[in-house]
C-alpha cells in the first residue's frame, strides 16, 4: 500500500511539473506585457520591467519561478493592487470549495436515487421519465439551465436572489445548477450498475431467502452498482472545477473562478498560475482518493 | 432443414436501429437541423447582423402577415462569404426579392432577427462540432491504433501519456492557448478567420484521448486474431494491416464515439463563447447568442426569448445526438443485439 502510494504520489507530481511548463511557456509566448493597456512605457523601462518579473522565456527564469513555486511563494498579483496570490487564492477558495463540495453532494444525492430507482423500476414509465431527464442533463451546458431557472425561480415566482454570496439562499441555486449535468450522468451509472448487478446470483439468493425488494437494492446491490459512479467522482470534480468558471461568473460569486479567466485574460501571470496548479493538484488529489476508495469498496480489487 | 442465414453486425446494428423509434427521431431531427444549417442563405431571413435600434427588444408576436419587405444584402458584405454561400443568397434573392419571414422568435438588443441569427449561429456550432470530432478522431484513431498494435513498450509509454493528460485539467490550458494564439492573430490580416480557424484547432487538440483509449484497446484485442497472422505471414506490412485488417474492423466502434464526441465539442464551444473566449462577432454561434442573452438579463424586464430560444435549439440538438449515440452503442453491442 506504501508503495502504491508512494507511486502515485509521484504521479501527482509529475502532472503538477508537466502542467508548470506548459502553463509557463504558454503565458509567456503571448505577446505584450501585464501592463500594455496603460501608457505606453518607454522601452528601457519595458525591458527593466520584463526583466525584473521574469517574462521572458529562459532557462534562468524556469527555475527562479519553478524554486519560487516549489518553496511556496506564488508571489505577487501582476493586476490586482496590494495583493499577493495567495491572499486571493485564500479568499476565494473557501467559496468555490464549499459551492463545489454541495454541487458534488447534490449530484451523488440526486444521481444515486434517480438511478437506483430506475433500476428497480425497469422498463416503466418512471424509468423513461427519470432517464429522459438524465440525458436532457447531459446535454445541457450548466449556464443554459442557471438561465432558465434564473428567469422562473428568481425573477418570476421571486423565491430565491438571482445574484450575490453569503447564506444558503444564494448557495442553493447556483449549487444545484453546478451539480445538475453531474447528477445526469451517475443516474446513468448507477441505473446501469445496479441492472449489471441485478443479474448477479447473490441478488437471486437475497431474493430467494425473503429479502424485501427495497432492500435488495439499498443494501445488496447498491454497494457494488456504486463502483462507476465512484470512479466518476475524478472526473466529475475536474468537471465542476470547470463550471464553477461559469457559474460563478452568472451568479456574481467572488471565487477563485471568477479569478481566473480574467486574470489569464489580462496576463496576470502569477494569479493564473497559482489558480492552474491549485485545480491541478486538486483533481490530482480526488483522482487518488477515488483509486484508493475503489480498493477499499471492492473486495475483488485488493492488489495494493 | 433451413440454412441459417448470416447477417453482419452492421446488418444487425442497422435493423436494431430503425426499430427503435425515438433513435429514428433523434436522426431525423439532427439531419433537419444540419440541412437547416447548410442552406440558411437560401432561407428568407433577414441579415443576422442588420441593427435596427428602434426595434430593439421586440418580444416575439404571432405575425400578422407572411411577408415582411426587407433590405437586400449589399454586394460589399457579401464578399466575404463563401462563394457557395453567396451563390445560395443571389438565388434567394431570385426567388423570393427582398421579402423575408417576419422576427417570429423576436430581436436582440441591437432588433436583429433573433431566429436568422439562431440559424446563422447553428452554422458555426455545427461546423465546430462535426470538424473538432473529425479531427480528434484522426488523431485517437493513429495514435490507438499505433499504440495498441506495437504493443510492448511503446504502447506502455504511450497510455502513460494519455494517463497524466487525463489528470490535467485542460480547460485551463486551453485558455491560455486561446489566450495566446488570438494574441499571435492580432496582427493578421483577416482577424476574424484566423481567430475562428484557431478556436477550432484547439478544441480538436483536446478531445482525442477517449477515443485513443477506445481505439487502443479494440486493437490490441484485433492483434490477437488468426487474420492478422496470417496477413503477416503473407508479408503484409504494418501499416498494410492496420489500415486493411484492422481499420475496417474498427469502424462501428468509432462511430459511435464520434456521435458522442460531437455534443461534447459543440458543449465545449458554446462554454468557451460564453466566457467570451470562443467564437468572436460578427460570426455567431448558440454559446455567444446565450451569452449575448445573459448580458441583458434583468428581473424588471424579462427577455425570455433571448434565453428561451437558443437554449432549446443547444438542448434538442445536444440531447438528439447523445440518444443516438447511445442507441448506436447499444445496437453493436453483440450482447445486447440478438
Amino acid at each position: 500500500m506504501i508503495a502504491f502510494l508512494t507511486r502515485r504520489l509521484v504521479w501527482v507530481v509529475l502532472t503538477l511539473w508537466i502542467v508548470f511548463t506548459i502553463s509557463f511557456v504558454l503565458m509567456r509566448s503571448v505577446p505584450g506585457t501585464p501592463w500594455q493597456d496603460e501608457r505606453n512605457l518607454p522601452p528601457e523601462v519595458e525591458a527593466e520591467l520584463r526583466e525584473q518579473y521574469r517574462l521572458e522565456i529562459s532557462f534562468e527564469n524556469y527555475w527562479s519561478v519553478l524554486g519560487d513555486c516549489l518553496s511556496g511563494d506564488l508571489g505577487p498579483s501582476y493586476r490586482l493592487l496590494d495583493f499577493r496570490v495567495a491572499e486571493i487564492i485564500a479568499q476565494g477558495l473557501p467559496k468555490s470549495a464549499l459551492l463545489g463540495v454541495v454541487a458534488l453532494a447534490f449530484a451523488v444525492l440526486i444521481g444515486v436515487t434517480a438511478g437506483a430507482v430506475a433500476a428497480a423500476r425497469r422498463g416503466h414509465f418512471l424509468d423513461t421519465l427519470l432517464m429522459s431527464g438524465a440525458n436532457l442533463g447531459i446535454s445541457l451546458p450548466n449556464f443554459v439551465i442557471a438561465g432558465v431557472l434564473v428567469v422562473i425561480v428568481c425573477f418570476r415566482w421571486q423565491l430565491l436572489p438571482p445574484a450575490g454570496w453569503g447564506g444558503l439562499r444564494e448557495l442553493l441555486l447556483p449549487a444545484f445548477c453546478l451539480g445538475a449535468p453531474f447528477a445526469a450522468s451517475i443516474a446513468r451509472l448507477t441505473r446501469t450498475g445496479v441492472l449489471e448487478v441485478l443479474s448477479q446470483d447473490y441478488i437471486r439468493t437475497a431474493h430467494a431467502k425473503g429479502v424485501h425488494p427495497r432492500v435488495v437494492v439499498s443494501r445488496h446491490a447498491l454497494r457494488l452498482a456504486l463502483l462507476p459512479v465512484v470512479s466518476f467522482l475524478g472526473p466529475a470534480t475536474a468537471g465542476i472545477l470547470t463550471g464553477s468558471l461559469v457559474i460563478e461568473r452568472i451568479f456574481a460569486i467572488p471565487g477563485i473562478g471568477s479569478h481566473f479567466v480574467q486574470a489569464a485574460l489580462s496576463r496576470d501571470y502569477t494569479l493564473s498560475m497559482g489558480v492552474v496548479l491549485l485545480y491541478t493538484l486538486l483533481v490530482s488529489l480526488m483522482n487518488l482518493f477515488v483509486d484508493i476508495s475503489y480498493r477499499v469498496l471492492d473486495p475483488r480489487v485488493r492488489a495494493w | 432443414m433451413v440454412a441459417a442465414s448470416g447477417k453482419s453486425l452492421t446488418q444487425l446494428a442497422v435493423r436494431h436501429l430503425r426499430r427503435r423509434r425515438s433513435a429514428l427521431l433523434a436522426f431525423v431531427a439532427i439531419s433537419t437541423m444540419t440541412v437547416a444549417a447548410l442552406l440558411t442563405p437560401l432561407l428568407p431571413l433577414e441579415r443576422p447582423d442588420r441593427t435596427q435600434t428602434d426595434l430593439a427588444y421586440s418580444a416575439p408576436t404571432i405575425p400578422t402577415g407572411f411577408w415582411v419587405a426587407g433590405l437586400s444584402d449589399d454586394d460589399v458584405s457579401l464578399q466575404k462569404l463563401w462563394p457557395w454561400d453567396r451563390g445560395m443568397i443571389h438565388l434567394r434573392q431570385a426567388i423570393f426579392g427582398d421579402n423575408v419571414l417576419p422576427p417570429l422568435m423576436g430581436r436582440d438588443g441591437l432588433g436583429r432577427c433573433l431566429m436568422s441569427r439562431l440559424l446563422w449561429g447553428a452554422r458555426m456550432s455545427l461546423a465546430v462540432g462535426f470538424f473538432a470530432a473529425a479531427v480528434s478522431l484522426l488523431i485517437g484513431v493513429t495514435y490507438g491504433a499505433v499504440s495498441g498494435y506495437v504493443g510492448g513498450r511503446v504502447d506502455n509509454a504511450m497510455m502513460r501519456a494519455v494517463d497524466i493528460f487525463y489528470g490535467i485539467p485542460f480547460i485551463f490550458v486551453v485558455i491560455f492557448l486561446i489566450t495566446v494564439l488570438k494574441g499571435r492573430a492580432a496582427g493578421a490580416e483577416d482577424v476574424a478567420g484566423l481567430n475562428s480557424f484557431v478556436f477550432f484547432v484547439v478544441v480538436a487538440l483536446i478531445y482525442w484521448l477517449t477515443m485513443a483509449r477506445v481505439v487502443r484497446g479494440q486493437v490490441v484485442s484485433l492483434r490477437e486474431h488468426e487474420f492478422v497472422t496470417a496477413a503477416q505471414s503473407l508479408g503484409a506490412t504494418t501499416v498494410e494491416i492496420l489500415w486493411r485488417h484492422i481499420r475496417p474492423n474498427l469502424i462501428s466502434i468509432v462511430i459511435v464515439y464520434l456521435t458522442l464526441t460531437i455534443p461534447r465539442v459543440m458543449l465545449f464551444e458554446a462554454f468557451l463563447s460564453f466566457l467570451g473566449l470562443g467564437v468572436e462577432a460578427p460570426d455567431v454561434s448558440w454559446g455567444v447568442l446565450i451569452r449575448e442573452a445573459f448580458d441583458v438579463l434583468n428581473p424588471v424586464q424579462v427577455l425570455w426569448w433571448l434565453v428561451f430560444w437558443p437554449s432549446l435549439f443547444l438542448a434538442v440538438t445536444l440531447s438528439c445526438l447523445n440518444h443516438l449515440g447511445d442507441c448506436m452503442r447499444d445496437a453493436f453491442d453483440p450482447r445486447t443485439v440478438t
